[in-house]
Order: structure tokens, then sequence, then C-alpha cells
């Protein structure tokens, strides 16, 4: 058994600059972006960066993202950004940044998503998968992969992040409008035995998507049998 | 700091001076953003309390304090999470009201908001007096829906948003500054968008 993380999830730092050393699509509306950062700092699977874009006449503009990559000894950590309608970051993100850009950044930010390492199941709708692949990750690098399982709910098959490393035998995947060739289970939302399947006793919940997702997903928990004081939610707004 | 390259901000005109730094101006959305699910809280058992450093604990019920005389609060209020919302009009009672019925007692310098799911937040006292913070239940003239942490959520709206807790169940003062939820996950204190004061040591 691994021992959890004690204390408190790490603070952030002050403003650093991060350099982009690799950029990766993950679906049509969303990519990686692998940054190298010039101070490294410690954080826990769940919290996220800021990135703050500086233009020629002083303005400004910064967004939240959430860290995919899992903590590791090195500088470098992924934050994975969907597109959003008229984003501003999100846009020039996708659109402009390239490898070898130096962008500016600051975190780790957020304590009540971050996770401690207690067994835990995640979640997610959608892009909410972000944080939680984190998680993923982080179990799967200890070498025990049964400390997080996840369930992870997307449109079809060409909405899901991650998709050639987030299967395995703790991961399920819920396709709401249209399923790959051959999947059992039949299109549909996230039903009460698609977390049942995941659950056993004592396990974390954390749950990550949009308000209406994490809405429906604390319900079906609570209706479960888990208590509502395990439940752990982030939901992803209209930020930009 | 650096510029990034390439990056010159959306065509915005002249620059809007009713934005505190770093923030935008969300338009017609209204992002939501709360770690606890959903509550719904009926109003036949809601109450709010003001106790700690006062001359005599008080307690509401839904129809005592839509009792009390009305206050609006017509303006901006900004998300520590960057948007700004321009335009809002909340209906409900002036924390002066409240605070004058209990009365503050000489030692008090603080103040603890908290919900009825838990959630608390710190402020200095003087950010919630001076015709500066309200208990609201109407928002553009209709009930603040659950989400929006109806049936009624603390409003100071100089602050980031996350000061004005929504559900909000009760006031206690104190003496001495005491850190709530946000605030020991690494949010600042004080929380005043035209300073950036965002997290813990801004």
């Amino acid at each position: 058994m691994t021992a959890v993380d004690r204390g408190a999830a790490p603070h952030p730092g002050p403003w650093q600059t991060a350099r982009v050393n690799g950029i990766r699509r993950e679906t049509p509306t969303a990519k990686s972006f692998t940054l190298t950062l010039s101070e490294p700092r410690a954080f826990w699977p769940g919290q996220h960066m800021i990135v703050r874009l500086t233009a020629p006449d002083g303005y400004r503009a910064q967004r939240s993202y959430s860290i995919a990559s899992a903590p590791s000894e090195s500088a470098e950590l992924d934050l994975t950004v969907e597109l959003l309608p008229d984003g501003e970051v999100s846009s020039f993100l996708h659109d402009a940044v390239e490898v070898g850009d130096v962008l500016d950044v600051r975190g780790p930010i957020g304590g009540h998503f971050a996770w401690d390492l207690r067994p835990a199941l995640g979640v997610a709708g959608g892009s909410g998968i972000v944080p939680l692949m984190s998680m993923l990750r982080r179990a799967r690098a200890l070498g025990e992969p049964d400390l997080f399982r996840l369930v992870a709910s997307v449109r079809g098959p060409e909405d899901l992040y991650y998709a050639t490393e987030v299967g395995g035998p703790q991961t399920s995947i819920v396709f709401t409008r249209t399923v790959p060739d051959g999947y059992a289970r039949p299109p549909g939302r996230l039903t009460a035995p698609d977390l049942a399947a995941a659950l056993d006793t004592d396990r974390e919940l954390y749950v990550c998507g949009s308000t209406a997702f994490c809405d429906a997903a604390t319900r079906l928990a609570v209706a479960a049998g888990v208590p509502t004081g395990r439940i752990r939610v982030e939901r992803f707004g209209v930020t930009g | 700091m650096a510029l990034t390259r390439g990056f010159s901000g959306r065509s915005r005109g002249t620059h809007d001076t009713r934005l505190p730094p770093g923030q935008y101006d969300a338009g017609a959305n209204w992002p939501v953003l709360h770690v606890e699910s959903t509550p719904s809280i009926d109003t036949a058992r809601w109450t709010f309390e003001v106790d700690g450093l006062v001359d005599s604990p008080a307690r509401w019920t839904w129809d005592e304090i839509r009792a009390l005389p009305a206050s609006r609060y017509e303006g901006a209020i900004h998300c520590v999470t960057t948007w700004s919302k321009f335009g809002m009009r909340f209906d409900g009672v002036s924390v002066d009201t409240l605070l004058d019925i209990a009365g503050v007692g000489a030692d008090a310098a603080f103040a603890v908001a908290r919900s009825h799911t838990g959630y608390t937040t710190n402020l200095p006292l003087d950010d919630l007096t001076g015709g500066k913070a309200w208990v609201v239940w109407d928002v553009d003239g209709k009930p603040l829906d659950d989400i929006h942490g109806g049936p009624a959520r603390l409003l100071v709206p100089h602050l980031y948003f996350w000061k004005s807790a929504k559900w909000v169940s009760g006031l206690t003062l104190l003496a001495e500054d005491r850190p709530g939820f946000w605030e020991r996950n690494g949010y600042h204190d004080h929380g005043d968008p035209w300073l950036e004061q965002r997290y813990q040591g801004d």
C-alpha cells in the first residue's frame, strides 16, 4: 500500500516562464501542451496552472488549465486545453503557439480537488477527464493502478482524450451518442450501474465536467450510497 | 513581464476601464463554480444567523429576513477565475441592517461567512459594513437559482466572488482573521480584484 500524501497540496509559487516543448492533438477540439518550467514545482494530480498571455500594449489575458501529466522528477508537465467558442486564450494556444514559444505560467493552484493517493474513483464528463488523467497516470506510475479507477463519459470515440493510453482494467468509457464498432454498452448517458461497476467500499469520488454532468453524476453516486462528504466536484464552466 | 509572441489580444477597441486587471467580460454568460454538489434548500427550513462577537446573537427565518428593509445592488461582479459580469441587479437586505440588529461587539474585526453546505469564507468586518455587502435572494428580478446560491447568498461585489458565499446561513464575528475554505487552499484572505489579490502572498 502506498502511503497517502501528507499535508496540504502544494501552493502556487510566483509567476515564471515555461517553454513549450511539445504539442499533441487529442481530439478535434483539444490539444496537449508539454511545458518545461524554468522553476520546477511539485504538484498533486487534480491541480491546475494559470497561463498568462501579454500583448505589446500591456494587455493581458489569463486562464486556468488542469495538469494532465502525473507528478514526476522532471521539470515538464502537460496541460490539455479545450478550444472554446470565442475562447481568447484557448484559441491563441491552439492556433498560434508553436514548439519553442515561451509562456508565463503560475501554479500549481487548487487544493480541494487534489488527489492524496487514497483509493479513488474519477468520474469524467468530456474535457473533465484532464485532471483525472493526471490521477490515473500517477496511480499507474506508482505501479498501483487500482488506487485510481476512471469512468469517462464522452459523446463519441472521436471525443475521447488520451484515447491510446486511457484504456485498461481500471477504466470504463461511456459513449453517450455513438459507440465504436463492437462496443458492448449501447450509447446512452451515464447510469447508476456504470458507477456501481467501478465502486467498491471507501473510494473517494472525484467528479469533473460541466455543471449538468457533475450534478447528474453526483446524484447517481449519492443514490449508489456514496456519502456526500466523500464526493469532490470540479465544474468546468465557460471560462474562455 | 515577458511578451507573448504573436499575441495582441482580441480586437477590443479601447480598454474597458470597468475591468480589473486580468479579468475579461463574460457578457451574457454566468459561469458556475463551486465544489459542493448543488444543494436544494427549502425556504421553510432556511435560517440565517449572526453570532460571535455581537451584543445578542440574532436569527431570522425566510419570512423574517424578507420583511427587513429592502436593499439593492446594481453593478459588476468579479470571479477569481478571471470573468467579470456587468449590469447585475441583486435584491435583498444590507448586511448593515443585520449587524445593527445583532449589535457589533467592540472587539469584532473579522467575520467568517458560512453556508448550509459547510462552505466558509473569511472577510474583514470593514468589507461587510458601510453599504458594501448584502444577503440577496433575487437577481435581475427573479429568484436566485440553486446553482447560483439560492435561495439566498452573500453578496460582497467589491471582492472576488468566492467571498460571496452561496447558500449562506450565517456570519460569525471574530477578533482575529480565520481563513475559510478557499483561503486555507491557497486563496487570498482579502481578495480585492483591483489589487489582483487572487492567491495567498499576492
